[in-house]
């Protein structure tokens, strides 16, 4: 069964005047149609306005959509008695760390969720100490949220979601609001879960360093998927993809200048050890 | 200057009296303030800076910080010593022509600031050995009788402990939002009290503007982990009373019968 089934999905915002009139319809998601299998690492990619986030949110059943379904693990989001199932099973991390950390103290943040669903103390107090392992902060079990620096207060908003059990995570640009480290390390952690954990893993962002390593990209651009397929076959395409208001990672970009001037490179590299690989090979 | 803004004023220890279940601290406070009310022989305000003594004592917290709670109050104290010792008729034992003291004016006065001064410690030892959390949580179980006359109490406690958890955050922004004003020129301490009020309204707006921002994502935070209610939510650390909570509660109702038959001569 697949992870997430998207199908026709269309979502409409409403600008509305004083008297509550339609003003204007936007539509934020134009049609998408989308499948992510058990297990894989997805990444969604596009410019501030293209509707990735209300994709998101989506798929957790944050928004419902105005045509089309979606389909988490078989069961459609529209479907009030499934709504809880499908949230523990696909967790969502947005991008504001402040704005979603529940607790006080970081151990009962992350319980915050087990405890909504009803699970036995002495299962949420494992399910904390497993979860915090699985981010790299047990050693912040007892601290107070803010005094905590951007990326550990995402991880630790990773381990509230982790707690629920998930099978899937959505991460919602999760490095915004990041610096550099704090951006490594959540990137890091969410690898990780993917691999050791098996946890099928949808990531939205705009900065495409962060992808490179997925199992599959889709770009998106005014609500529709525009582009989609493995980061190489996307990366290609570096035209295109600057068309999309996008930026390709440096490695590629510098690759694809040097094309230009009539170097002959492969179209393919995405890392800076690639590139010095194919330099080398040159001569 | 606002990050001195604090709420709740834990001092951290690792005291029985720490340990103790909030709900037994909550009661116990209560059951003490009552005790102060029953009292008023000399014989009675002995055994309450007994026990306050000893609850002090063994809860290791320096008594220092128990008379910062008090500076707050002085003002209070004040007032209320001086309105007591010159409105209240009796023997004059001093005139000083335009007032004059009464003995039972003086009693009144001494007997009152005994009283407020032991209700200020007693309730600030509270507070400073329970952390704003274990209070609601406490408060929330104690109150949840009320849930059958439909008061809304998971959802108030919840409440409580959100805006705990915002206040930081919030002082913060209000800090960012006042410097980046003052960087563009505004001031806030010139003119008359209606000038500095006026000048709180571009600090204000803003910042109700992002509070229901936050509150738009915390919502969908909430509701992403399955939230909807305290109906069937079960708690990480939920609160059992233990052999120390049983004890305390036998000493503190000790306590109160003994003010009792202190008050009643029995």
């Amino acid at each position: 069964m697949k992870m997430v089934h998207i199908k026709d999905l269309i979502y409409r915002y409403f600008t509305r005047d004083d008297d509550n009139n339609i003003v204007e319809t936007i539509e934020a998601i134009a049609g998408v149609n989308m499948d992510v299998e058990q297990g894989q690492f997805i990444a969604i990619l596009g410019h501030n306005g293209s509707g990735k986030s209300s994709l998101a949110k989506h798929i957790n059943g944050l928004l419902q959509p105005a045509e089309g379904a979606v389909y988490v693990k078989g069961m459609n989001t529209a479907d009030e008695d499934e709504i809880w199932q499908i949230r523990q099973t696909a967790g969502i991390v947005l991008q504001n760390p402040d704005n979603q950390i529940i607790g006080n103290i970081v151990e009962e943040d992350v319980a915050f969720g087990p405890e909504n669903i009803g699970v036995p103390t002495e299962d949420i107090w494992r399910r904390v100490a497993q979860s915090l392992e699985a981010v790299g902060m047990e050693a912040f079990r007892l601290s107070s949220p803010g005094r905590l620096s951007g990326g550990q207060k995402q991880r630790v908003a990773i381990a509230g979601i982790l707690a629920m059990e998930p099978e899937c995570i959505i991460l919602d640009e999760p490095t915004a609001m990041l610096d550099p480290k704090g951006r490594e390390d959540v990137i890091r952690t969410i690898h990780q879960l993917n691999r050791e954990k098996g946890i099928t893993i949808i990531l939205i962002t705009h900065k495409m360093d962060e992808v490179v390593e997925a199992d599959k990209l889709f770009v998106m651009d005014h609500g529709k998927v525009v582009m989609s397929g493995t980061p190489k076959e996307v990366f290609s395409d570096v035209e295109q993809i600057k068309k999309y208001r996008l930026e390709v990672p440096h490695a590629t970009e510098l690759a694809y200048e040097l094309r230009k001037e009539g170097i002959p490179l492969p179209e393919s590299i995405m890392t800076k050890e690639e590139l010095v690989e194919a330099l080398c090979r040159l001569n | 200057m606002l990050r001195e803004i604090t709420i709740g004023q834990y001092y951290r220890a690792d005291s029985i009296i720490h340990k103790l279940d909030p709900r037994t601290k909550i009661m116990g406070t209560i059951l003490f303030i009552i005790s102060l009310f029953i009292g008023r022989s000399l014989a009675a305000y002995i055994a309450a800076v007994l026990l306050l003594g000893l609850v002090i004592k063994i809860s290791t917290v320096p008594f220092s910080f128990m008379v910062r709670g008090l500076k707050a109050v002085f003002a209070i104290l004040v007032f209320s010593v001086v309105i007591n010792m010159f409105f209240i008729p009796g023997t004059v034992i001093l005139d000083f022509g335009f007032a004059d003291i009464s003995r039972e004016g003086l009693q009144t006065a001494v007997l009152m600031a005994v009283r407020l001064v032991f209700l200020i410690l007693g309730s600030s030892l509270m507070t400073l050995t329970t952390t704003p959390n274990q209070l609601t949580d406490g408060m929330e179980k104690l109150l949840s009788p009320l849930k059958r006359i439909r008061v809304p109490v998971h959802e108030i406690a919840m409440m409580m402990s959100i805006a705990l958890r915002f206040i930081p955050i919030l002082t913060e922004e209000l800090d960012k939002i006042m410097k980046a004003q003052m960087a563009r020129g505004a001031e806030y301490d010139q003119g008359n009290l209606l000038n500095k009020m006026k000048s709180l309204v571009p600090i204000l707006v803003p910042l109700f503007l992002s509070s229901v921002r936050r509150a738009n994502d915390l919502a969908m935070a909430m509701e992403s982990r399955c939230y909807r209610g305290g109906e069937g939510r079960t708690k990480m650390k939920p609160l059992v009373y233990e052999k120390r909570d049983y004890i305390s509660y036998i000493v503190v109702y000790l306590y109160l019968a003994l003010m009792i038959m202190i008050r009643f001569n029995m």
